[in-house]
This record gives structure tokens, sequence and C-alpha cells, in this order.
């Protein structure tokens, strides 16, 4: 199972998904009218590491999250 | 040195053990960036929310960097309520010479704003509005679309 989690503004409940790379992520949350805008301009983190292409495996017990755009200070 | 408090941040206790901290360490330079809350838009104030693991890494890369020129890097944000008037960030820049210490503050600062995990709402009414277009996304934002 991998953890995906939805971070500041969205908001979205964690799931548990059975997927095996970010791909597979991309087609589940494209199908999810309320995450259109978000998938745009969200960054996505792989076990807190940000990764930069949907080319990422993914195993048992990995964690991504979404990091809608951000405004610190 | 990273602190993350809930609420304001007290800047005359902050600046002040900062200052002690490295009162001894042989820095000529200490220079400190304090972020107000402003009046604007009819606002009652501004909350925030961090996500502390990302921002942990982003934070330690930049102190190596900090750390490679000499200098070294404090930060302070709140997470949570920060009404009118208070202080939500506080970051400073200790360098043995101004010059490390006036450029690092500068580039700091903006790579803050456009990658640290922190996500900003205006507080209306008593309610937090999403500050999306003052919010930047992410370097490599929207692989997932």
């Amino acid at each position: 199972m991998v953890r995906v989690e939805f971070l500041g503004p969205i908001q979205k409940e964690p799931m548990q998904l059975e997927i095996t790379n970010l791909s597979q992520l991309a087609v589940i949350l494209q199908g999810d009218e309320e995450m259109r805008e978000w998938l745009e301009n969200s960054a996505v983190a792989v076990n807190d590491t940000l990764v930069s292409s949907k080319d990422v495996e993914l195993k048992d017990g990995d964690r991504v999250a979404l990091l809608p755009p951000v405004c610190g200070g | 040195m990273l602190y993350l408090y809930d609420g304001p941040l007290d800047v005359p206790l902050i600046l002040k053990d900062w200052y002690e901290q490295e009162a001894a360490s042989n820095y000529g330079a200490y220079i400190p960036f304090v972020g107000t809350v402003r009046s604007e838009d009819d606002i009652e104030g501004l909350s925030f929310d961090i996500y502390e693991p990302i921002l942990n890494s982003w934070f330690d890369a930049w102190q190596k960097k900090a750390k490679e020129r000499g200098a070294v890097i404090k930060m302070a944000h709140s997470r949570g309520d920060v009404m009118l008037h208070e202080s939500s960030y506080i970051a400073a820049v200790f360098s043995p010479k101004r010059r490390v210490a006036l450029e690092f503050i500068d580039e700091f600062v903006e790579d803050f704003k456009a990658s640290a995990p922190i996500w900003k709402y205006d507080i209306k009414e008593g309610k937090r509005i999403y500050a999306l277009d003052r919010s930047t996304a992410i370097k490599g934002s929207g692989i997932l679309k």
C-alpha cells in the first residue's frame, strides 16, 4: 500500500492505494474533479523528497505528498 | 537552526537570543529580517500551515551552503494564527563580513518564498482563506496533471 497525503489547503483525506508508480497515481487523481486544479500547480514528494518526474517507482510503505503553491513569511 | 512557534513570534526575545548565541563566535555581521503582518484587504491576520519534514531538509541544505561561505542562518516561523502588526517570520544571517550576510539574506528569503513548504491563509471574519494569488508553485510542480 502507498499512502497519499494532501498538504496545506487541499481539503482531502489521505488515501491508501495499491499502486507501483506515480503515473498510476496521476491517472487516479485526474479522475477526481476536485483535484484537477491542484494537479496543475502542486509539487510531489516521495518519502519527503521532492521529485521532478512521474517516472518514479513506488513500493509498499512509500508515502507520497502533494504540495500546492507555497507562501511563507 | 530552525525554530517553529505556535502563534506570533516574540521578536525582541528571539533577536536577543540569537545575538547572545553568537556573541562570542567572531562574526562581524548579524543581519536579521523581520516579517510583520500588515493591514491590507481588510484582513484580521494571517494563518500558516507548515510541513516540517520537507521544511527541515530545505533548511538544512541552506545551512550547508551558508557554512561553505563561513556563515550561519537562523530562522523562526509561526504556525497557526498571527494577527495584524505581529510577526510570523524572522530570518538572520551571521557572517564574518557584512557583504556575505547581505547577499545571503536576500538569496535565502527569495528561495524561502518560492520553495519552503508553508501555506498562508488570510483571516477574514474569523475564517481562513487560502492566499492562492500570493502563492508560488514549487519548482517542478504539475507532474501529475
